[in-house]
């Protein structure tokens, strides 16, 4: 019998306070431990991780200013050369340039690696916007629900009656060609996708015990809504958001692609490609590049956005 | 059902309303004046008035949503501002290039996705499984125009003298004409009748014009210059359908009637198709509907890189050039295509699964 009074005599003896007032376990911190064993989270994250470096060390990894012509500057080269490595054999007589030079004779590797800010600046900043126009409008429409909840979700229907792209083509028209403009018509045209499903998440929400406690307590509306709703509505926010980043990244090149994102001389992966596009045949490597590097950063948010998804549902599990 | 039938199709009026209302507003805030567009930076005032009257242009707005609202209605679109046609006749020559690409990577991402999806469900958790949700994630990250690109320098410049070579560019071979099965049969209709007007539609659709009227060599050819576009515009819809297939069909084998039916003794393969692909096609349906969105904007992208002259690459065009008329047609037709669709897939839902209908 000794081990139960060794037990009583463990749980009676006063316990260091810290230790009774234990931390609760956040739902992220779990969420990442569970992300961390899945392969498209982790693959994901390296990716995007990879990716933000390059984007930041832009200037220490270019071995040239991404708008530099280089004819006049350089001997032995020419436009469209393609990509010369010495290590691999190239004539050491002509300058190294590993994905070759563009049609302006500008070096194809340092528009690449820039091209990365505004990819991801694109990305991040769309999705930023789009977020929190389209869950505000979709919190206060499950919320309140009533007439403003048809009136939001009325409208949402009207924007995703369109195809999306030719909406954001005509509103890019509309504002004008340019980066700025492209970012907000991307938002515009997603924030249907994320004032639904906050909607829906509100509505399974605010019929939860917690916050009928509140309301009983006598917290006004707008209250309850902020501290006790929307914290735990964004859970599912957090994988349409990922994805939606991606999504947005490959908008952004369409529209570099069809003339009416970013402008010369700023390097974009999809007005890089475009420009190059007759050229396919004979310098493939101008619109290989640009392509595949669009094709990494928007895989590594999708696998992100996958692996969240499967992280946040633990029934998913397998 | 036919309650809830009546209710969708009431629910997609005030949408419809809204669509039109919202071309005719967009159209109106692109900025910069048609008249210059059109008639060059130096055109004179008078000029540009008799422009803007010519095309109704010096009308107060409301009065013009008025007129365009009743026109709409009646099947009129107004005359294209920069080809001086009808926008309707420009419709039925765009258009079916435009749905024949579509119809055509649907077709495809549903013939490899479906199955892909199924295979890769019931060898869970194989190399199979996880090679085929690799490809589906390359693919949805795939951007459509480099698809497009790197498929054209693959089938007509390296595969260029093989057996396997695509013409990269172009609906049909040069010198191939298209001849309307209803001249082939020696209808005579006159011009201009609503009845010529849809046949025109309907043979507008090379493929299927060639096939009813046994012209195989067009036929051969349409197909050949489709395959490229279709198979660039499938790639997305492909992976989503064959992800969505995939975790639908583990979601029904693991139900208790799935394990009832092994119990039993059927077949796996018996099992799968009978009892579990029925109902995890349900959600595949809806997956399809909301496709059709992204297959119209990756159309725009296709028909530019393959030089097709489609709805997508006119109706960009029109964007550009500030073309009023053929911007609102159009969008209007695109998007009332893409609600009634959507309005079909969830009446065909609500047929499938009854729980629908409560809602």
């Amino acid at each position: 019998m000794s081990w139960m009074r060794n037990r009583v005599d463990e749980l009676s003896r006063p316990q260091d306070p810290a230790r009774l007032v234990q931390k609760p376990r956040g739902l992220w911190s779990g969420v990442f431990k569970r992300l961390l064993r899945r392969k498209t989270g982790v693959i994901g994250m390296s990716i995007i991780g990879m990716m933000v470096l390059v984007a930041f060390a832009a200037p220490l990894l270019a071995p040239y200013d991404p708008t530099k012509v280089l004819i006049g500057h350089e001997e032995n080269i020419k436009r469209r050369d393609p990509p010369c490595v010495h290590l691999f054999g190239c004539d050491e007589a002509k300058p190294q340039h590993i994905l070759g030079l563009d049609g302006n004779a500008r070096d194809e590797f340092s528009r690449i690696i820039y091209g990365s800010r505004v990819s991801l600046s694109v990305g991040f900043s769309t999705v930023l916007v789009a977020l929190t126009v389209g869950a505000s409008l979709g919190a206060i429409a499950g919320f309140w629900g009533g007439w403003l909840d048809n009136v939001i979700m009325r409208v949402m229907d009207v924007v995703l009656g369109f195809p999306a792209l030719l909406l954001a083509i005509a509103i890019v028209a509309a504002l004008g060609p340019g980066l700025r403009n492209t970012l907000l018509a991307i938002a515009v045209v997603s924030i249907p996708a994320y004032a639904r499903v906050m909607r829906a998440s509100v509505l399974s929400i605010k019929e939860l015990d917690f916050v009928s406690a509140s309301r009983a307590l006598g917290a006004s509306g707008a209250r309850i809504l902020w501290t006790r709703v929307i914290p735990n509505a964004l859970t599912p926010l957090v994988v349409i958001a990922t994805l939606g980043i991606a999504g947005a990244i490959l908008d952004a090149a369409a529209f570099g692609f069809l003339g009416l994102g970013a402008q010369e001389p700023t390097a974009e992966w999809g007005s890089m490609l475009a420009r190059e596009r007759n050229q396919v045949f004979s310098a493939p490597h101008l619109v290989f590049f640009p392509g595949l590097a669009i094709m990494i950063t928007v895989l590594g948010f999708n696998l992100l956005g996958d692996g969240l998804r499967d992280a946040l549902d633990p029934s998913l599990a397998e | 059902m036919l309650q809830f039938v009546g209710r969708r199709i009431l629910l997609a009026v005030p949408v419809l309303f809204g669509i039109l209302i919202a071309t005719f507003l967009l159209a109106r805030m692109i900025p910069g004046d048609p008249c210059r567009s059109l008639l060059g930076e130096r055109a004179s005032a008078e000029a540009c008035e008799r422009f803007a009257r010519n095309k109704g242009l010096d009308e107060p707005i409301p009065v013009q949503l008025g007129i365009y609202i009743g026109d709409v209605v009646q099947g009129d679109f107004g005359d294209s501002i920069r080809f001086s046609r009808p926008v309707s006749q420009i419709l039925i020559e765009r258009l079916p290039m435009t749905i024949e690409l579509s119809t055509a990577a649907l077709i495809l991402a549903l013939v490899v996705g479906i199955p892909l999806g199924i295979v890769s469900a019931m060898k869970h958790n194989t190399a199979v499984d996880v090679g085929t949700m690799m490809f589906a994630n390359i693919g949805v990250s795939m951007p459509v125009f480099w698809l497009g690109l790197l498929l054209a320098y693959l089938f007509a410049l390296v595969l260029g003298d093989t057996p396997l070579a695509l013409p990269p560019s172009g609906r049909l071979s040069a010198g191939l004409i298209s001849e309307p099965f209803y001249e082939v049969w020696g209808l005579g209709l006159k011009d201009g009748n609503l009845f010529h007007t849809v046949l025109e539609f309907i043979s507008n659709h090379y493929i299927f014009n060639s096939l009813i009227t046994a012209d195989w060599e067009l036929f051969f050819d349409a197909i050949q210059h489709l395959i490229l576009p279709a198979m660039a515009l499938s790639t997305i819809p492909m992976a989503i359908i064959a992800r969505m297939t995939r975790s639908s069909l583990l979601d029904v084998l693991g139900r208790d009637y799935v394990r009832t039916a092994r119990a039993k003794g059927a077949p796996e393969r018996r099992v799968v198709v009978r009892h579990a692909l029925r109902n995890a096609m349900l959600p595949v349906v809806t997956i399809i509907g909301l496709q059709l969105g992204a297959l119209l904007s990756g159309a725009v992208l296709t028909e530019t890189v393959f030089g097709l002259a489609g709805a997508g690459t006119m109706l960009f065009e029109a964007i550009t050039a500030r073309d009023f008329p053929i911007i609102q047609g159009f969008t209007v037709i695109i998007a009332t295509g893409y609600v009634v669709i959507n309005l079909i897939v969830d009446v065909s839902y609500a047929y499938f699964d009854p729980r629908v209908r409560l809602e």
